[in-house]
C-alpha cells in the first residue's frame, strides 16, 4: 500500500515496530517484558497530503510521530522519506534530513524553553544550520516567521511565560518553520488550546499548508478537527492501523467497527438528534499493549467478532478503492 | 488568519521589589544572609577591618582574657583572635566557595548528562557517583589529603570531590524530567548537538535546585574545613583558620582561657548556620515561583 501512480510517497512506513523494553534489576539488567506501542503499521503520504491519525490516548499514534522524526528509534521497520530508510540513518546523515522534517507539539507550555527569549527559540536552528550568514538578517528572518504566524515582530523580545497559549503555540509553530521544513508532524499541536484559539490556529496551519506546500502528519483525537483539516485519516487501535480512508468515505461511511464506535462516540451538538439517536457504547476497556489480545486486538470488545477473529490477525484489505480496512468480517 | 495578536502587559518585579519580599517573608533567611554578608566583607577586607596583624605574637600579652585592646582576647602566642577570627573568614571563604563552585559546577554538568544520555552512560557515571557517596564526606576528604598532602590547594580539591556525587544526584534527578519535556524534543528534531542541548536547554532550567544545593554546599565545605583544620590536615599553621585556631587552643587552654576555642567555635558555627538559613529560605522563595510558571 503505497502511493499510487509515478509519484513517490513523501514518506512511506513499512512495517513499524516499536517495543518498549520494561527491565527489572539494578547491576543485572533483564528484560521481563514490553510495551508494544506500535505493532506494525504500514501507511504513506503524498507530498501536500495531510494525513490524519487518530486513536484514544495510548494507541500508539504519538509514539508512531515520534518514530518519524527520529526521536525513537523502532524496534522494527522501515521509515522511508522520499526514498531513504532514515530509521537506520547515523545521527550524522540525519542532520541533512532534519531540516525538511519538523514538528508541532501538543503543549504550547512545556515545549517552549521557559529560559530563552522567542527570538532566540526562533533563531536557534537558523543559526545552528546557518541559514542566515549574520545576526541582523537571521532577526529580520524571526520577525518575518512571527508575522507569518501571526504575531507582533515585537513579541521576539519576549520570554514564553510572558504570552498566552494561542500566542505560544504560534511561537512553536515559527519555530517549526525556521528550518524551511517540507513535512511537519503536527503531535496534537491544537488539543491544549481553547477551542476560539484552535479554529485560529486550525486556520493557520491551513493557510501555511497553502502558502509553503507543507505535507502534514495530523495526530489528533478530536475527530470534527481531523475532518476538516486532513485529505486521508488513519484510525488507530493498541498499537495497530485497523481503518485507512478518504476522509470523507471514512467518516460518512465508516466500516471497521472500532471506528464506527469512535465516530458513533461523538455527541452531535443537538439535543433532540442527541436523545433520539441509538448509541452503542464500546464495551470494557482497552486491553494493556503489554500483553495484547491475540489475533485482531479488538475481538474482546467487538460486536462483530466471531471465533476466528481471536486467532487471525486482519491485514488491512482494500474494500473500497482507497478504503483499508483490517477486519474479516466487514464487506 | 494572520491577525496580530494583542499585546500583554509585561509583569516585570524590580531587584529591590524581590528583595525587600524576600526580607518580609523570610526573616531567618535574611538574617543568615546578614551573617554571610558580614563574614563576606570581613574576608575581603581583613587588612582594613583586622585591628592586629593575624599572625603577630606579643609575647607581653598571652593568653589575655577579651579586653579594650584585644577585644576577643589573645591566644596562647599572643596573636589577637579578633584579627585571627577576620582573616580565618578569608581563608574559610575561599576553600569554602572555590570547593562548592568547583565541585558544584563538575556535578552539574556530570548530572544533567548523565539525565541526558541514559543508557550505559547513566549506569556507570551513577555507580560511580554511589562509590564515591558510600563515603562520608570527611572521610573522603581525609582519603583525598592523605594522598596528596595538606595545604590550602589540596583542601580544596579534598572537599570538591566529595561534593561532586551529591550535586550530580541532585541535578540528575530535575535534569530526568527535563529531558522528557517537549522543548528537548524540539531541539533534537532541529539537529542540535548534545553540547548545545545540555548547556543551553537543559542546564538553564535546573539552575533553580541548582544555587540552593551552592549555598548549602558553601557551608558545608567551610565546616569540613574547619574539620580537616582541626585534625591536622587542613591548612597549616601560620595560615590563619577557624579550625586550626580551635586546635592549637582548645583541649590545652579549655578551662583557663575558653575564649580561645569560643570565639572560632562560635564563628564557624554562626557562618555554616547563616548559609544553611539563607539556602532555605531561597528554596522557600523560589519555589512558588516555579509552581506560578
Amino acid at each position: 500500500m503505497s502511493g499510487t501512480g509515478a509519484d513517490r510517497p513523501l514518506l512511506e512506513v513499512r512495517g513499524l515496530h516499536m517495543h518498549f523494553p520494561i527491565s527489572e534489576g539494578i547491576l543485572m539488567r533483564r528484560q521481563i517484558g514490553e510495551v508494544k506501542a506500535v505493532d506494525g503499521i504500514d501507511f504513506a503520504l503524498r507530498r501536500g497530503e495531510t494525513l490524519g491519525l487518530v486513536g484514544e490516548s495510548g494507541c500508539g499514534k504519538t509514539t508512531t510521530g515520534r518514530c518519524i522524526l527520529q526521536l525513537e528509534r523502532p524496534t522494527a521497520g522501515a521509515i522511508l522519506y522520499d526514498g531513504v530508510d532514515i530509521s537506520t540513518l547515523s545521527r550524522r546523515d540525519m542532520l541533512a534530513l532534519r531540516r525538511r522534517i519538523q514538528v508541532i507539539f501538543q503543549d504550547p507550555y512545556s515545549s517552549l524553553n521557559p529560559r530563552m527569549k522567542v527570538g532566540d527559540i526562533i533563531g536557534e536552528p537558523i543559526m545552528v544550520h546557518g541559514l542566515a550568514p549574520d545576526a541582523t538578517r537571521r532577526a529580520a528572518r524571526v520577525r518575518e516567521l512571527l508575522s507569518v504566524c501571526g504575531l507582533n515582530p515585537s513579541f521576539a523580545d519576549r520570554y514564553p511565560h510572558e504570552m498566552s497559549g494561542g500566542q505560544r503555540q504560534r511561537v512553536g509553530i515559527a519555530r517549526a518553520l525556521a528550518l524551511e521544513p517540507e513535512f511537519i508532524v503536527c503531535d496534537e499541536a491544537v488539543s491544549a488550546l481553547d477551542v476560539s484559539i484552535q479554529a485560529q490556529v486550525i486556520n493557520l496551519l491551513e493557510d501555511l499548508r497553502e502558502r509553503f506546500g507543507l505535507t502534514y502528519l495530523f495526530i489528533a483525537h478530536d475527530l470534527s478537527v481531523v475532518r476538516h483539516l486532513c485529505q486521508r485519516v488513519a484510525v488507530m487501535y493498541l498499537g495497530r492501523i485497523v481503518e485507512l480512508a478518504d476522509c470523507d468515505a471514512l467518516f460518512d461511511d465508516p466500516l471497521h467497527p472500532y471506528t464506527r464506535a469512535l465516530l458513533g462516540a461523538v455527541p452531535i451538538p443537538d439535543p433532540t438528534i442527541e436523545a433520539g439517536r441509538a448509541f452503542q457504547p464500546v464495551l470494557g476497556e482497552v486491553p494493556s499493549p503489554i500483553n495484547p489480545p491475540s489475533g485482531c486486538v479488538f475481538h474482546p470488545r467487538c460486536a462483530l467478532a466471531v471465533e476466528s477473529c481471536s486467532r487471525v490477525r486482519p491485514e488491512l484489505r482494500e474494500l473500497r478503492p482507497g478504503h483499508w480496512v483490517a477486519c474479516s468480517e466487514v464487506n | 488568519m494572520t491577525a496580530v495578536t494583542d499585546d500583554l502587559p509585561v509583569r516585570r518585579r524590580s531587584w529591590l521589589a524581590a528583595s525587600l519580599r524576600f526580607a518580609r517573608r523570610q526573616p531567618l533567611g535574611t538574617f543568615g544572609l546578614v551573617i554571610v554578608v558580614i563574614a563576606a566583607i570581613a574576608g575581603l577586607s581583613a587588612e582594613w577591618i583586622a585591628p592586629y596583624s593575624p599572625t603577630a605574637n606579643d609575647f607581653a600579652a598571652m593568653t589575655e582574657p577579651p579586653s579594650a585592646a584585644h577585644w576577643l582576647g589573645t591566644d596562647q602566642f599572643g596573636r589577637d583572635l579578633l584579627s585571627r577570627i577576620v582573616y580565618g573568614a578569608r581563608t574559610a571563604l575561599i576553600i569554602g566557595f572555590v570547593s562548592a563552585f568547583v565541585g558544584g559546577f563538575l556535578g552539574l554538568v556530570l548530572g544533567v548528562a548523565s539525565a541526558y544520555f541514559g543508557g550505559w552512560i547513566d549506569d556507570v557515571l551513577q555507580r560511580v557517583m554511589d562509590i564515591l557517596m558510600a563515603f562520608p564526606l570527611i572521610i573522603m576528604a581525609l582519603a583525598v589529603v592523605a594522598i596528596f598532602g595538606t595545604g590550602v590547594q589540596n583542601v580544596i580539591a579534598a572537599i570538591t570531590v566529595p561534593l561532586v556525587p551529591r550535586c550530580a544526584r541532585v541535578v540528575r534527578s530535575s535534569a530526568l524530567s527535563i529531558r522528557e519535556v517537549p522543548y528537548i524534543d524540539a531541539a533534537r528534531t532541529s539537529g542540535f548537538s548534545h553540547a548545545r542541548i545540555i548547556l543551553r536547554h537543559m542546564v538553564p532550567n535546573v539552575v533553580a535546585p541548582f544555587l540552593i544545593m551552592l549555598t548549602a554546599f558553601v557551608g558545608q565545605a567551610i565546616l569540613a574545613e574547619a574539620s580537616l583544620s582541626y585534625l591536622g590536615l587542613g591548612v597549616q599553621e601560620p595560615t590563619p583558620a577557624w579550625g586550626l585556631m580551635l586546635q592549637g587552643g582548645a583541649e590545652e587552654y579549655a578551662s583557663t582561657a575558653p575564649w580561645i576555642a569560643i570565639f572560632p567555635g562560635l564563628a564557624i558555627a554562626l557562618t555554616v548556620f547563616g548559609f544553611s538559613l539563607f539556602g532555605d529560605a531561597l528554596r522557600d522563595a523560589i519555589d512558588p515561583k516555579m509552581r506560578e510558571r
